[in-house]
């Protein structure tokens, strides 16, 4: 299956708060497992449920709310800091979520989530109040998100912001390509500059 | 010729290519790496049928998950006892020298790696954990990392990195008595905020920096990344020379002058130019101690929580959020406020000197009645020059307990979890909600500080019992 993205359109998940780090993205203790899955039922764990029971939603929790859903995430800024585990995008993919929106990310999250795929959009603050107001206001407003075109548009008023990604990144999320695939591919390079250095 | 910064100068020497439009191919000189975040990384190589491109560039250790009690029995607790045994037998079937659990070097990765003279001056470091930023105190390029790149370092030596933008934060004067790196790095924080370096690489400079140890210089380059920073470093000077000089990995002979002589080019060229720059007095530096959950949320031992007032309105809410999860009140004085644990560990703080600056300071002192006292080394080295320096005993006759190393009761990993509600007075890094341990209250604070608390059970000014 090809892990390559670029048209995404959705209502989104609002979680209005700033420096949302790894540790509540996905708590150490759920850390201990040598496999990439099933990281998306322990997202957000603690602020999930009461008394470390998945029986027990806590009610006033984004993700519990069933007037919310969708495949866009979006938060306040300083988003993924904290911790490097990529865990935390692990379980932000597994869930469903293919889109984070912050006005501003941590940069080991952002590499994390670029390598998974989970594409993390910058807008200005301005536009992510716009963003939350929208949803404040419909629940199921709509935004898309086009890599081909680095734009982030609210459907139901057209507005519209452009967002950076380097060109290279930017391939690789259209094509479906790895880093690792690019590195391989230089072993013969990397070894030159090895022998150059003595 | 160009002016350079220490950054550029580290940097440019390890660019193996530079993509157009997109990041630079990077090498790394030496990967670190422990139990938690390289499982999927070798099974992603196992997948790709692919070796170890360069085994004998990477130093592995368990630490994250390890207990700090009877460590020569089996692991009690399942899954961790699978992660420690995965990594052992992925060494052993990658050729990878492990320092593993009965070691004589094993520890947290970022005490062992300077500890052993592996981290040196002028080298790219990296490591599947955030504090990797600890090693850039030698005057290196040193920076946390997922899993995925994990994988392609094992597999490549490189990495894909955007150049960051430089940040130089200079501290300069004379720091008070009681007052210690941590309380330095704890006050940057609270002036530039937990996302205040990010997307920098920062340079650490002015004399109250120059003034440092080497172990007190690790603890401000470990904390860069609670301000978000790519990495943090130090020029290195006598002082690093003279610490990395004799210790098992370092060059020795000839290769030693030669490598010393390269050493000595790496500074900030004067009048190089950075993106943002900071200067700081040390004479305005208290003891610190943190009252929110981000490491940013720091304020002097004798001041107060800020008023909603002081807040911006658009970081209310996360305020608020977080002095409700603290069981403190906007304004309110943190001095006086009562302790239940004290933790002196981590890759922050658990080095030979903050265990004898801890030991010199309870020396004949009693901990308080109630309060639990932890004090987990940072390495099996560690572990034994306390020993032989008689600290083992101080600690004991003081109430306190002196574990077995680990990461412990920075992140509650293993079984050293502080109980929901409780307070810990903490010289680790992070007072994330739950960090250690669902519900727990965490307030970061030096070595000091730490122990003055656990001595009379609250907060206390260590100035006034110094």
């Amino acid at each position: 299956m090809s892990k390559a993205i670029n048209l995404i359109k959705s209502t989104v998940v609002p979680l209005n708060l700033e420096n949302i780090d790894t540790d509540q993205i996905i708590p150490a203790r759920f850390l201990k497992a040598t496999s990439r899955e099933g990281f998306g039922e322990n997202l957000f764990r603690d602020w999930r449920f009461e008394n470390n029971n998945p029986l027990e939603p806590k009610k006033d929790f984004v993700l519990n709310n069933p007037i919310y859903a969708g495949k866009i995430l979006v938060a306040a800024k300083n988003f993924g800091c904290g911790s490097s585990r990529e865990h935390a995008a692990w379980a932000i993919k597994d869930y469903g979520f293919d889109v984070v929106v912050s006005s501003f990310f941590a940069d080991i999250f952002k590499n994390n989530a670029l390598n998974n795929f989970l594409v993390p959009v910058t807008v200005s603050e301005g536009f992510l109040q716009q963003i939350f107001t929208a949803v404040e206001k419909d629940p199921k407003t709509e935004i898309a998100v086009s890599v081909a075109d680095q734009t982030i548009t609210i459907l139901a008023t057209g507005e519209k912001e452009s967002f950076e990604i380097n060109h290279y990144k930017k391939d690789c999320l259209l094509n479906g390509f790895d880093d690792i695939d690019y590195l391989l591919n230089m072993r013969g390079e990397i070894t030159a500059y090895e022998q150059q250095l003595g | 010729m160009s002016k350079k910064t220490l950054f550029d100068k580290i940097w440019d020497t390890h660019v193996v290519k530079q993509i157009k439009d997109g990041p630079s191919v990077l090498y790394i000189d030496r990967h670190f790496i422990h139990e938690v975040t390289s499982p999927q990384a070798f099974k992603g190589l196992e997948k790709r049928g692919l070796p170890v491109f360069r085994p004998q560039q990477v130093v592995a250790t368990a630490d994250h998950n390890v207990p700090t009690l009877n460590q020569e029995l089996p692991i009690k607790e399942e899954l961790s006892r699978i992660q420690v045994q995965t990594l052992k037998d992925n060494c052993a079937k990658f050729g990878i020298e492990l320092y593993g659990l009965g070691h004589p070097f094993q520890g947290i990765v970022h005490v062992i790696g300077p500890e052993l003279g592996v981290t040196q001056p002028g080298c790219t470091y990296v490591c599947g954990d955030s504090h990797t930023s600890t090693h850039g105190a030698f005057g290196s390029i040193a920076f946390g990392i997922g899993t995925s790149e994990v994988e392609m370092v094992l597999a490549t030596q490189c990495l894909l990195q955007s150049k960051p933008k430089l940040m130089r934060i200079s501290v300069d004067g004379d720091l008070g008595k009681g007052v210690t790196s941590k309380d330095i790095v704890l006050y940057i924080l609270a002036q530039i905020s937990a996302s205040g370096a990010t997307g920098y690489a920062v340079e650490f400079a002015g004399s109250a920096i120059r003034a440092l140890t080497m172990e007190a210089r690790m603890t401000i380059c470990n904390m860069s990344i609670e301000m978000g920073a790519r990495c943090g470093m130090i020029a290195p000077d006598q002082t690093t020379f003279d610490y990395v000089k004799g210790r098992k990995f370092a060059p020795q002979g000839a290769d030693w002058d030669k490598k010393l002589a390269e050493w000595q080019q790496l500074y900030s060229d004067q009048d190089s130019v950075f993106d943002k720059e900071y200067h700081f007095k040390a004479e305005d530096i208290e003891p610190m101690i943190t009252y929110g959950t981000n490491p940013g949320m720091g304020i002097g031992v004798t001041g107060h929580v800020p008023e909603l007032s002081e807040i911006s309105q658009r970081d209310q809410p996360a305020f608020e959020k977080s002095i409700q999860y603290m069981g403190l009140k906007a304004g309110e004085h943190i001095m006086g406020h009562p302790v239940d644990y004290v933790f002196i560990g981590s890759c922050t703080n658990s080095r030979i000197e903050d265990l004898r600056q801890v030991a010199a300071f309870v020396k004949g002192k009693q901990k308080a009645e109630g309060v639990t006292c932890w004090v987990v080394p940072g390495s099996k080295q560690v572990e034994a020059q306390a020993k032989e320096e008689g600290i083992d005993k101080i600690l004991e006759a003081a109430g306190f307990q002196l574990r077995q190393p680990g990461c412990s009761a920075c992140l509650g990993m293993n079984e050293d979890k502080i109980p929901a509600g409780k307070y810990c007075i903490s010289t680790s890094n992070r007072n994330f909600e739950g960090r250690q341990g669902p519900n727990a209250r965490t307030m970061l604070a030096s070595p000091l500080m730490a122990a003055a608390a656990a001595v009379t059970g609250k907060v206390c000014d260590v100035r006034e019992l110094v």
